[in-house]
């Protein structure tokens, strides 16, 4: 009798996947598709920047791989991208206002980007310091080496300009300027107001009677902030709060989620402001582990915008042992899962320590791709000072 | 002085001349006490031990009680309770074999372990506070932890699935509570002769421990009296259901056992409890239909029954009562004495058969499917053999039908998803509309409180069975949620299925003397019967350490931001500059020469020194390789010598 019950359910409810499946796989292609458009716009800035500095001479413009194309691909052949698909999470949906709001950035759309930014924060909480970026690509512009070398370039440009061309230093102007445009900030935050408020309008009204506004924050983002469900994910916080005694269990989510804030908003502003792209990367990698209840569709959201900076990051350290790293975890995660709820052979502890090796993993590929970049910004200004030391004697000769 | 003292005596006489005027006028308390005995057909016996007191609606009620408990009447004024159940049960009824369609089974088969329910005449916003509060008071009563039925998460307020149609009932059950003697003290102290005298004091604590179910009950009903000024009168009824295995002697496996109350208890009756107003033994048979159908109806042909060829009794009833499938000797202790004391004895002289009625459906529960993340849990409900004999159907639209009410506490840590519920007829899937009367869910919430279902099933009366199944996921809790023993699994407090259209009585013909249990017999009672009590495992996490847990996971993200720190503050150039001021601390001057030379030159240090660095290194390296080339060399040289020379 049992098993007559049972089998109708599993084909049923597989029936039942297949009518949302169309969505989500639609938000894939879509982010896939803006993911391409970014990149083509950042590969554009990044020759034009490359060019100025002499790294990089016309001929030579095939060495620049096409960043969009590769992301793109990354997103969509990434394995966690698949599997968040195939388990019809929602976490597509909540990249794809991800990639709109960088899209609409990226191409100073700003009603659009301001309109990415609020779905995201409205799908999950922790898209909400994504802030910081998007003004920073809408006041400073694209990623692109950091102000005082570009500034020195320009000063070298300007002293053995006499010769070279004019419409490349007009086409220079724009970006070597680096002014912080208040204007389309301000702009920006304007429609952040609008977007925010109409959906806050349009909640109110559709939870008028269930409790309203105060309900929502409380059952949606007081469920996120508070970490109330533990069971399992591939994120650390579960066990961790599981485990933590009741009596610390306010100050531990006090201090967890001001650690989200506050390491990695503030200390990586300051030194990433050039590379908005980038920075936005960054704090979603981070934010992907520190969530609290993450999921592998995050990881395939920072590891396709990863991919966009491929050329930048083609020095990075370790990167083979990160990348086995990724897939040594994602395989005994699965393993682990199933050794502790299923057969129940293994112990809470191997699931916790490989969800913590992951979390590990993840950490290093965060610090390693932000020293690659640092490095790259470096390897730049040495080859922009090797430039000006060269006009410098062709000067003096 | 003399004179003083003498007011003052009469003074004393007045009012306790009032007084007793003033109790004269109302109804006095009454206490009654009765034990059914009853044989079932699996060659048990069953005894019911049946206690009722009441106190009449008064001015001064609850101040002052003769026979009725203090601590009862103080609950009842302080909470405001209506009506009241609480049962201590230990044991499974069985309802193919002990009958599921009398009055006895459907007022006293109750789950396992604790269940209290209680309607309040409070304001809907205090039921809860009032709740909260009852179960303190009963925790202290009854020696047992009902104070666990305080939180949210443990009890559920039904609104027509359980018995009483109520919005101020309240309903919760722990069915891992284990119940001892603890328990049952409290209760005998509530009546007037405890165990000391009358049909209590049958009560030895290790035969009543010893049988196969034993179910001790409360139930508490204010009765208002309808005139103002007064308060309202309380009923309280008190049972105790034991099924026993009598000691066999014979060796015939078909026989019936003979047994007596002596073999039964290990003790006798010896008198009545004096302040009970009725004290009787009742010994109900069933299937004694040979019998019946000839010429009963008489008292004295009913007379002779009690010794025939079937069966002998010790004692000669007073009085024999005929039911329409079963027989009712009535005993009165009175008789009894120190030196003949009540011994009810019953012997059987030939293998005899019967079988109970049974409810409608007979229902089941259990759980489906493997591992700690999911499964479902499945209500089966099968007809019984019975049923074309009950009345109570239901012929709406020309088809008969049976009514099945479902009522079912779901723990918030078994995560019901109610969009699974399916339900098969006969092995058929139904849809909703179909079977499915009325739904009330109330969804569970996360630590705060637990969910529940009721629903009324309409079927058809030639049904055979019928399977409800509905899929949860498993929560995980928090390390101090888990009980002691963890890996033992949780408990899902059974599920209760009613009958609505199917009410029980017995209605014994003559109605002599108002036995108050004969009487509560006769009243309908809704016949419900209780679903096994389900073991969910529930997966742990390591108890052993969170200490472990909470310092390595702070250790790596102390690290993580230790490391990120590093790189976002780090200056290449810097530390270059500062890596090559170490190579070059030996030649001093050298260094501040070459230096000076780049202030004068107004070009940075690294140049003259990078251009430099690498003639040095490669000299150094080199000799280094030459000097290597010739330790390997000897060594070979050395090997080759030694080994030849031997």
């Amino acid at each position: 009798m049992a098993l007559h019950c049972y089998s109708p359910f599993s084909v049923l409810s597989q029936f039942r996947g297949s009518k949302g499946n169309r969505v989500i796989i639609c938000a894939d292609l879509l982010s896939a598709l803006l993911l391409r458009a970014i990149g083509q716009k950042l590969q554009k800035s990044y020759r034009m920047n490359l060019r100025p500095l002499g790294v990089l001479r016309s001929s030579q413009d095939r060495g620049i791989l096409p960043c969009g194309d590769i992301a793109a691909l990354v997103y969509l052949w990434n394995p966690f991208t698949i599997l968040s698909c195939v388990g019809l999470s929602t976490s597509p949906i909540e990249n794809l206002a991800v990639i709109v709001s960088l899209y609409g950035a990226v191409t100073r759309r700003v009603p659009l980007a301001a309109f990415g930014l609020i779905m995201a924060t409205h799908l999950s909480l922790y898209s909400a310091p994504l802030v910081f970026p998007l003004i920073f690509l809408l006041g400073y512009g694209l990623d692109a080496p950091p102000i005082k070398k570009f500034l020195q370039t320009r000063h070298g440009g300007v002293e053995t300009g006499s010769t070279s061309d004019v419409s490349k230093q007009e086409k220079l102007t724009p970006t070597t300027q680096l002014p912080f445009s208040w204007r389309t900030v301000l702009h920006f935050v304007f429609w952040v107001l609008v977007w925010s408020s109409y959906v806050l309008v349009l909640c109110s009204l559709s939870l008028k009677q269930y409790g309203g506004l105060e309900e929502m924050f409380k059952r949606t983002y007081g469920f996120i902030l508070r970490i109330e469900d533990l069971s399992p994910n591939i994120g650390v916080f579960w066990y961790f709060f599981a485990e933590a005694f009741e009596f610390s269990r306010n100050y531990l989510l006090i201090i967890f989620n001001l650690y989200i804030l506050l390491t990695s908003i503030p200390s990586l502003m300051f030194r990433l402001k050039h590379r908005p792209c980038f920075l936005a990367f960054a704090y979603l990698a981070f934010t992907s582990i520190l969530k609290s209840y993450p999921s592998v569709g995050d990881a395939a959201l920072y590891l396709s915008l990863w991919a966009l900076f491929v050329n930048e990051l083609t020095d990075m350290e370790y990167s083979f042992f990160i990348f086995c790293g990724y897939i040594g975890f994602s395989l005994l995660s699965p393993v682990m899962h199933n050794f502790w709820i299923w057969r129940g052979t293994g112990n809470a502890n191997f699931y916790f320590g490989n969800a913590m090796g992951y979390a590990c993993f993840q950490f290093m590929f965060v610090e390693k791709s932000v020293n690659a970049m640092l490095n790259h910004d470096q390897a730049l200004k040495k080859a922009t000072a090797e430039m000006t030391k060269n006009l410098a004697i062709t000067v003096i000769f | 002085m003399a004179s003083l003292l003498r007011s003052l005596f009469l003074l004393l006489i007045v009012q306790s001349f009032l007084v007793a005027i003033a109790f004269g006028s109302n109804e006095v308390e009454e206490f009654s006490e009765a034990l059914l005995l009853k044989p079932l057909p699996d060659r048990k016996v069953l005894a019911h031990f049946h206690f009722e007191n009441r106190a009449p609606p008064s001015n001064s009620h609850g101040l002052h009680h003769h026979l009725f408990p203090k601590a009862i009447s103080q609950l009842v004024q302080k909470f405001r309770v209506k009506e009241m159940e609480l049962s201590f049960t230990q044991g499974r009824w069985n309802h193919e074999h002990w009958g599921g369609f009398d009055p006895l089974s459907s007022m006293n088969a109750k789950p396992v372990g604790v269940e209290l329910w209680a309607v309040f005449d409070v304001p809907q916003s205090q039921v809860d506070t009032s709740w909260k509060n009852l179960t303190h008071a009963l925790s202290g009563l009854f020696c047992a932890s009902i104070n666990f039925l305080e939180s949210s998460t443990s009890y559920a307020a039904p609104t027509w699935g359980f018995g009483p149609n109520s919005n101020k009932l309240r309903y919760g059950s722990l069915p891992r509570e284990a119940v001892c003697t603890e328990n049952l003290t409290p209760w005998l102290k509530l009546l007037p002769c405890r165990d000391k005298d009358g049909i209590s004091a049958l009560m030895n604590r290790p035969s009543v421990y010893r049988g196969f179910y034993h179910s001790q009950r409360l139930h508490l009903s204010t009765v208002e009296s309808g005139q103002e000024g007064l308060g309202s009168g309380i009923m309280l009824e008190q049972t105790l259901t034991v099924v026993l295995q009598p000691d066999t002697t014979s060796v015939e496996s078909n026989m019936q056992p003979s047994w007596s109350l002596s073999s039964l208890f290990g003790r006798k009756v010896v008198g009545r409890c004096v302040l009970a107003k009725s004290s009787n033994v009742y010994l109900q048979l069933e299937g004694l239909l040979g019998h019946g159908s000839k010429n009963v109806d008489t008292e004295i042909e009913a007379h002779g029954l009690w010794k025939n060829a079937d069966f002998e009794l010790s004692l000669k009833p007073e009085r024999v009562l005929r039911e329409s499938s079963s027989f009712l000797f009535i005993f009165d202790i009175d008789k009894s004495s120190d030196s003949e004391p009540f011994d009810l004895g019953l012997t059987w002289n030939l293998p005899s058969k019967w079988s109970c009625q049974q409810a409608p459906l007979h229902a089941s529960r259990f759980l489906m499917g493997s591992g700690n993340e999911r499964g479902a849990i499945a209500i089966l409900l099968k007809a019984t053999e019975s049923q074309e004999k009950l009345s109570g159907r239901d012929l709406t639209n020309g088809q008969c039908t049976i009514k099945a009410n479902i009522f079912q506490i779901f723990p918030w840590y078994i995560k019901v998803y109610y969009h699974t519920l399916q339900i098969f007829v006969d092995q058929q899937q139904k849809t909703d509309s179909e079977v499915l009367k009325k739904i009330n869910v109330s969804p569970s919430t996360d630590k705060v409180s637990s969910g529940m279902m009721e629903m009324m099933l309409e079927l058809p009366c030639e049904v055979k069975s019928v399977a409800i199944s509905i899929e949860y996921d498993k929560g995980f809790l928090h390390i101090d949620e888990y009980p002691p023993d963890a890996n033992q699994g949780f408990d899902i407090p059974s599920a209760l299925i009613s009958f609505p259209n199917h009410h029980a009585s017995l209605d014994f013909q003559e109605e002599l003397n108002k036995s108050p249990l004969l009487s509560s017999f006769k009243e309908k009672s809704l016949v419900r019967s209780y679903t096994e009590v389900l073991l969910v495992p529930l997966t742990t996490p390591d108890f052993s350490m969170p200490y472990n847990v909470i310092t390595i996971t702070c250790t790596i993200f102390a690290l993580y931001f230790g490391s990120l720190l590093n790189v976002l503050r780090r200056r290449i150039g810097e530390e270059e500059r500062f890596l090559k001021s170490q190579g070059k601390k030996t030649g001093g001057l050298k260094q501040l020469l070459s230096r000076i030379t780049a202030k004068i030159r107004g070009r940075p240090i690294e140049e003259q020194s990078s251009s430099e660095s690498p003639a040095a290194q490669s000299s150094v390296l080199s000799s280094k390789l030459i000097f290597k080339i010739i330790l390997v060399a000897g060594a070979a040289a050395a090997w080759q010598y030694f080994s030849t020379d031997k």
